[in-house]
């Protein structure tokens, strides 16, 4: 991760700069989403979470497919590994770098807005579950694809769209009923919601219907996960 | 990025070595097929090796050899029979059998954010080694790979490449070291520094099994040799065996007067009284030379030409021997 720091950590934190910079100077002024709660400190939760998430995917899937195509896979292939240490180290990998690019995004916001930690233990469980679940999808996506094009398909057209309407820029209470009711079957916004709701102790729904959904949500990704690397899926042909 | 792992977990111990372990054949494939769509790449294959030889496997391209070695190391699953290292089935005792395995894979794979020894390092690592430098070291300067060790892998030449992924396949030691045609495209000098090192492991005890395009590099090197032809193998002898019982031997006659029709058959070359003749073996010789006593010809030349193992693998793989 290291070696490429640049691309891989402070990208990301510039580009949820970027966005805290431009929504914050244009809404600010507009929109109040919980009560008391400067619009931009509202927008940095939802700044974290999406930029570990996005992470935590390319992480496990970039790396899985870049090995795959260049044909490196092979040493790992080869090493005495178990199919659940496979995915453990890619997982884990991921949850790492989406956690660190998680605290570079809240560190260089502090600049802008000082969000309160009201309940430190929902931060740490929903931004582990967060980097976790995706980085479990991105072996599955990093195993499934057979080329760049296909990956930036997946990540274009399933994670870009299920982040940006998972609420990270607005409640989705602000919503029409259809797409609030739309929103409620995107896991995205279970765990965004959460993890907002450790910072104010406001939230869309209970935490604990968002522990669950991610909770679950991740479980099927792993036993997906598992079950695609013991039966060696486009890995062990 | 890099890929984070920690074997610390995975570390199986080997059995220690004892009588009974000795006596265990380094590879033992026991009815191997697999088949990729409409392809039978392997068809029914038994092959046992001995531990400490040096073997051969040869075929033409497609004839299974590489997907023999998948099955072994681990990079394929067979759709049936047994394959085992050092006794340990590679597939319900996969952790061990791959511990006591080291390949040499044929396509040059690299992971472009490393330098060599770190390279050497992460893939020590994956076998759950920590402090590996002093083997690594060995292992660079037999390799000549020493003063490329802080270099990165882009930005060394195809034959440098081909050395780091040797000196990847044996970072962990491994009993039984697999070379899936290791000196495609590399140059002489590294090819003879190569075959110094392995059989140097091999005269240290190390099984080696080789696939290669190079005949005389099999022939020179290998005591036994398997040729594989459709997913079957349709050969497997001592090297010398299989010269002089296969390719039998080649006679180049000087004589006055015409070959016995008997003799024709045999012919392969023929030019004014220059007749070149291929015998099943040397005994056939003796009875060729009483076919010409009898039919009264004289011999006024006869040399004999030794056979080589280009001329065994055309034979087996069906081509015409010029």
């Amino acid at each position: 991760m290291w070696k490429v720091g640049f691309q891989t950590v402070l990208a990301p934190v510039l580009t949820a700069l970027l966005y805290l910079l431009i929504f914050s100077h244009v809404l600010a002024q507009h929109v109040e989403v919980y009560p008391g709660v400067h619009y931009t400190a509202f927008l940095i939760p939802g700044l974290m979470m999406m930029a570990m998430l996005q992470n935590a995917f390319a992480n496990s899937s970039s790396s899985l497919i870049q090995s795959k195509i260049t044909g490196n896979i092979v040493f790992v292939l080869l090493a005495p590994i178990a199919y659940w240490e496979f995915f453990a180290a890619y997982v884990l990998a991921s949850m790492l770098r989406g956690l660190v690019v998680g605290i570079g995004v809240y560190l260089a916001a502090l600049w802008f807005a000082q969000p309160p930690l009201l309940f430190p233990i929902w931060i740490i469980l929903f931004a582990v579950l967060g980097s976790a679940m995706l980085g479990s999808l991105g072996v599955v996506a990093g195993m499934w694809a057979e080329k760049f094009d296909q990956l930036a398909g997946f990540q274009n057209f399933i994670i870009m769209p299920l982040t940006f309407l998972s609420g990270v820029f607005y409640s989705i209470h602000s919503l029409p009923p259809f797409w609030q009711a739309l929103s409620r079957f995107n896991p995205f916004f279970y765990m965004i919601d959460g993890f907002r709701y450790g910072f104010f102790g406001v939230s869309d729904i209970s935490p604990w219907v968002s522990l669950m959904v991610a909770g679950g949500c991740m479980l099927g990704l792993t036993l997906l996960s598992l079950g695609l690397l013991k039966s060696g899926y486009k890995l062990r042909y | 990025m890099v890929l984070w792992i920690c074997c610390r977990y995975a570390v199986v111990i080997p059995r220690n070595l004892d009588l009974f372990n000795l006596m265990l054949p380094a590879i033992d494939v026991r009815q191997a097929r697999k088949r990729y769509g409409q392809l039978q790449a392997l068809d029914g294959v038994d092959l046992r090796i001995e531990q400490g030889e040096f073997f051969g496997l040869l075929g033409p391209n497609g004839a299974g050899k590489t997907t023999l070695i998948n099955l072994l190391a681990g990079l394929a699953l067979p759709d049936d029979g047994q394959l085992s290292v050092l006794g340990h089935d590679v597939v319900k005792q996969y952790r061990v059998s791959r511990r006591l395995l080291g390949v040499v894979p044929q396509e040059l794979v690299f992971d472009p954010f490393f330098t060599v020894r770190e390279t050497l390092r992460m893939q020590s690592g994956f076998f759950g080694l920590r402090r590996n430098d002093t083997w690594i070291n060995e292992v660079m300067h037999h390799l000549d790979l020493t003063d490329k060790a802080d270099t990165n892998m882009r930005r060394l030449s195809g034959g440098m490449k081909r050395r780091v992924l040797v000196a990847q396949a044996l970072v962990h030691k491994p009993p039984v070291i697999v070379l899936d045609e290791p000196t495609a495209g590399v140059d002489v000098e590294l090819r003879q520094s190569l075959w110094r090192f392995i059989q140097q492991l091999n005269r240290d005890g190390h099984t080696v099994l080789l696939t290669t395009h190079y005949l005389e590099e099999a022939e020179a090197l290998c005591t036994r040799i398997a040729m594989l032809k459709h997913g079957r193998i349709v050969a497997l002898d001592s090297t010398l065996n299989l010269l002089s019982s296969l390719a039998g031997c080649r006679v180049r006659l000087k004589i006055a007067g015409y070959l016995p029709a008997t003799l024709l058959p045999q012919v392969v070359e023929h030019t004014d009284g220059d007749y070149v003749l291929t015998l099943p073996s040397y005994q056939a010789l003796e009875s060729m030379l009483a076919e010409l006593r009898v039919a009264g010809i004289t011999v006024q030349e006869m040399t004999l030409q030794q056979p080589d193992l280009e001329e065994v693998f055309l034979r087996l793989v069906g081509r015409a021997v010029q």
